[in-house]
């Protein structure tokens, strides 16, 4: 396995008191793999992947327990200049908004080189070959002409291109892409999506998507973790979830999807607000907005079930999931 | 680029104008342009009046102010009380006010923004606290005060420095004035430093400088500084201006034999040609060092284009 | 004009001019706060703006900081008016054959130069500095925010000219034209130096009010409210105005602690206040000549005026931080 989360349990300590933002929270990614990770804000799916990374901010944010296995090697355990190393090189980050994580003051050259020159110690002149060649690949036009031009001169898909060939830059062995196409125009997002699954292809690298989008998950991921208040409320190949959710959440989700085919209809809404971090209900923390629920949801938390009617391994945190997949 | 600096130049005109236009009418209402040009004494009714006569005196306010101007831009500054040129003695004084502004700016970078990263790295910190109070204990006792004070501890009392400085001048005694000249503006740069870094390093591409596994060193100088030291700069940059004007005081206290002390000399002998004289270069100094500021803007932050 | 206005005038605003730096950098951080009120979701400006208010008195309240310096303040202010609630003597009591002898019992503070009792001096010395400070930032505030504010909503012809007249008012050192213009003055009042401070005070806060109120006027509710047809005068008094003064509220408020700290330094150099009238700068002054033999003479007006800036700037600093919203 390349990359195993174990009982991931992250805390945030704000002056109105602990949020606790992830819960235990278990998933794996295999080379070649793409994992969607499903959630609203604030269902902890981009702390759990700051945290893969090494990019909490510490304080406010604390690991309190669990494991972080890369390639059978726990990097909680590593001292940070060993964490580093692994940081870029091994496995890369895209981020959502490529404007505010691209820096101002330098040129897309220098920051794409850099990759080059501090974990390759090549030289300025080399670096800058490279990353040439980096944005040729992800088919920035013109490269060698704009390799010297700062983010704001560049469009807000070539932006996205950029961040996405800095992840690249080392062929790392794990990309974890973090609503990457959010912020981008609707025709764009579709560009930027097949580049980066078409590059994870080539290079067999694993991938982590971080989406509140489900239209964008359907085509590129192999599988889906669905999370809600720091925990994973269902985890399952992406062609099952599609067709049988076993968590009202997740349902919930598909039905809020406009389709063509249901014209006319009013869309479906979850009601309710997400949880507040520092108070999460007891029980299920989804029982205050789920329409299935039942005394048990909100006293009991409920485990993540082994969905067993299903002929691939598949799990949900509900204890009607049964209920709700033929339901 | 090219046209902007013209249209700038082009709007410094009026300001310069306008500034110096300013001060010679608050010089001519600060009374008697002819005091001093007697020497010491008063001058008589009679030779006040054909001195008067000589230097166009007598004549409306702004035909004066065009015909000093029309002198200026042929390099004439006109006569001081002591009977030397304008020119002459501001060759004097301006090396050292230039030296004593160098030494200030010195301290502004690299105390001023050492004390700011230090403590916008370490915000909520003890350091961070303590650093925070000295710089409004600095900024709210006044700079003659701290002169004073300064001048008493290590001139008097323990005899490191020369109370007074010589008319050399040279960069060693200027230290310590240097550093009292600089010490609200050093406060105010570790202030800003300190609030520009700490709002930084929260920014997403320090979050990415991290993602891409540079070691830490890198991440502070080559990302968080770069951006961070924008503002500044451009304080640092206008603050020169401001430091040869307000030089006065510490020249005072110090008795060094600056743009300050001639200055102070002419109002007191009310001599109106070198205090418009200084004024005018003043505000000139003042003028290019904006305008560099503005020019070195564009360099430090490539999302600024002129046009 | 370079394209990122927000950033250039901070640039050319911290144009620093002696004692008057303390406000011009004071003006750069307060211009985040421009961006302060009202939000983009339109959900209407009195709401906003007093949720603003409240929101930062909620803050303030808890603030260890305006507490404190708040109470130094009104201390200050109660010193200035009744004097004699602290101290019996009187300022202009001197016994020459008492001149700078240290503490003693009934005269803590020792004697001055002149014989004068320093505590004494130093009570009464606070009405001069809060009367300076009060009256010039109260005519500075005035003068500066209608210019100011009137140039920001209309913009065009006056606007460039105002800034025109701006720019001028800034090449011009402080302390240089406090030496220049009150040279001539023989008045002993507190009133010429009140004048020039008003004379060249005004384009700090005209600049500062300028700029917020053209945020304010870019609010999605204020072009809503154009566009729905409310008059000038209303958008100005009831949408734009609420708005715009929270910055001016906060540089005003540390401008108060330098304009004491300039009416001292003016006093220092000979051109301030003048005797018989009673202050720290005055005293101060003459105190220099004997600081080898008698600093206490020194230290207490000069603690005082110290203590008196810091508290204008700490006030200023907490306000600040509690309008805020960036750093709650």
């Amino acid at each position: 396995m390349l990359l195993e989360v174990r009982d991931l349990h992250v805390e945030f300590h704000t002056r109105d008191g602990v949020a606790k933002a992830v819960n235990g929270v278990d998933y794996s990614v295999d080379a070649g793999e793409t994992l969607a990770v499903l959630g609203e804000s604030g269902s902890g799916k981009s702390v759990t992947a700051q945290a893969v990374m090494g990019i909490l901010d510490v304080p406010p944010g604390k690991i309190t327990r669990g494991e972080i296995l890369f390639q059978g090697q726990d990097l909680l355990k590593l001292k940070e200049d060993e964490r580093r190393k692994v940081r870029g090189a091994r496995m890369a980050m895209v981020f959502q908004d490529a404007l505010s994580s691209l820096n101002p003051v330098l040129s897309v050259g220098d920051q794409l080189g850099e990759m080059f020159q501090v974990h390759r110690g090549m030289s300025r002149k080399d670096s800058r070959a490279k990353a040439v060649e980096l944005m040729d690949r992800v088919r920035i036009p013109a490269a060698k002409e704009r390799v010297g031009q700062y983010p704001h001169q560049f469009s807000g898909g070539m932006r996205q291109r950029i961040m996405i060939a800095m992840a690249l830059a080392l062929e790392p062995e794990l990309i974890i892409a973090d609503e990457p196409t959010t912020a981008l125009d609707v025709t764009v997002q579709a560009q930027v999506m097949d580049l980066l699954a078409e590059l994870r292809r080539e290079l067999n690298m694993g991938l982590i998507l971080i989406t509140h989008d489900l239209g964008v998950v359907a085509d590129v991921a192999d599988k889906i973790a669905v999370m809600y208040a720091g925990r994973i409320v269902e985890q399952a190949p992406v062609h099952e979830i599609y067709k049988a959710p076993a968590h009202p959440y997740t349902k919930g989700l598909l039905e809020s999807i406009p389709r063509l085919d249901q014209k006319g209809q009013d869309l479906y809404a979850i009601k309710g607000l997400p949880p507040n971090l520092l108070h999460i209900p007891p029980g299920c923390a989804f029982n205050p907005r789920c329409p299935m629920a039942q005394d048990v949801c909100r006293t009991d938390e409920p485990p993540l079930y082994e969905v067993t009617e299903s002929p691939v391994p598949r799990a949900s945190a509900c204890h009607f999931w049964k209920e709700c997949l033929h339901g | 680029m090219g046209r902007y600096v013209i249209r700038r130049l082009l709007q410094m005109i009026p300001v310069f104008f306008g500034a110096t236009l300013l001060i010679f009418l608050m010089v001519n209402v600060m009374g008697d342009p002819v005091a001093g040009l007697c020497g010491d004494r008063q001058c008589d009714p009679a030779t006040a009046a054909q001195l008067k006569k000589e230097f166009g005196l007598d004549k409306p306010v702004w035909q004066q102010y065009l015909t000093y101007m029309g002198n200026v831009f042929t390099g004439d500054f006109g006569t001081a009380f002591n009977g030397q040129e304008v020119t002459e003695l501001m060759a004097n004084a301006f090396p050292v006010t230039i030296r004593l502004t160098l030494v200030a700016i010195l301290f502004e970078i690299v105390i001023g923004i050492s004390l700011g990263v230090l403590t916008g790295l370490k915000r909520g910190r003890p350091v961070d606290t303590t650093v925070l109070l000295l710089t409004l204990v600095v900024i709210s006792v006044p700079t003659f005060v701290t002169g004073l004070l300064v001048q008493l501890l290590l001139g008097v009392k323990w005899k490191w420095i020369d109370p007074s400085v010589s008319s050399a001048a040279t960069f060693d005694e200027l230290i310590v004035p240097g550093l009292v000249l600089a010490s609200v503006s050093l406060a105010y740069v570790t202030r800003l430093t300190r609030t520009s870094i700490a709002e930084n390093k929260r920014a997403d591409y320090v979050r990415t400088a991290v993602a891409k596994g540079l070691p830490r060193r890198r991440v502070i100088t080559r990302h968080l500084l770069r951006n961070s030291l924008i503002p500044v700069v451009t304080f640092i940059g206008t603050d020169v201006g401001a430091l040869m004007g307000g030089a006065i005081v510490t020249e005072r206290i110090f008795n060094i034999h600056g743009v300050g002390y001639q200055l102070y000399q002419g109002i007191l002998r009310q001599n109106t040609q070198t205090v418009v004289g200084f004024v005018t270069v003043l505000v000139l100094v003042f003028l290019v060092a904006n305008l560099l500021v503005d020019l070195l803007y564009a360099v430090l932050d490539p999302r600024i284009r002129y046009a | 004009m370079p394209e990122m206005p927000e950033h250039h005038d901070e640039g050319s605003a911290i144009a620093s001019t002696g004692a008057g730096g303390a406000t011009d950098l004071a003006m750069s951080e307060a211009e985040t706060l421009e961006k302060v009120p009202g939000g983009p979701d339109g959900t209407g400006p009195d709401k906003k703006a007093r949720s603003l208010w409240s929101d930062a008195w909620h803050d303030l309240r808890r603030n260890p900081v305006f507490i404190i310096s708040g109470l130094i303040i009104l201390f200050l202010v109660v010193i200035a008016i009744w004097p004699q609630l602290i101290a019996s003597g009187n300022p202009l009591d001197c016994d020459l054959s008492k001149a700078q002898e240290g503490s003693q019992p009934g005269h803590p503070f020792g004697f001055n130069g002149q014989g004068c009792d320093v505590y004494t001096r130093t009570v009464y010395g606070a009405r001069a500095s809060i009367q300076v400070g009060v009256l010039a930032t109260l005519g500075v505030t005035l003068l500066g925010s209608v210019l100011g504010g009137l140039a920001g909503f209309y913009g065009g012809a006056w606007d460039g000219f105002l800034s025109r007249i701006t720019d001028i008012f800034f090449a011009i050192p402080v302390v240089l034209g406090g030496l220049v213009l009150l040279s001539v003055v023989s008045n002993n009042s507190v009133w010429p130096v009140i004048g020039f401070m008003v004379l060249l005070g005004w384009p700090q806060i005209s600049r500062i009010a300028r700029g917020s109120v053209i945020t304010a006027k870019q609010n999605d509710y204020v072009q809503a409210a154009r566009a729905l047809g409310a008059s000038n005068s209303r958008m100005l008094l009831r949408h734009i105005t609420p708005n715009a003064v929270a910055p001016v509220i906060v540089v005003a408020t540390i401008a108060l602690g330098t304009y004491i700290s300039l009416e001292a330094t003016l006093s220092f150099l000979g051109v301030g206040l003048k005797p018989p009238t009673v202050s720290w700068g005055i005293d101060i002054s003459s105190a220099s000549q004997y600081i080898r033999n008698a600093p206490h003479m020194l230290l207490w007006p000069a603690g005082a005026l110290a203590v008196t800036v810091l508290a204008f700037i700490m006030l200023g600093d907490a306000v600040r931080d509690a309008l805020d919203p960036k750093l709650r």
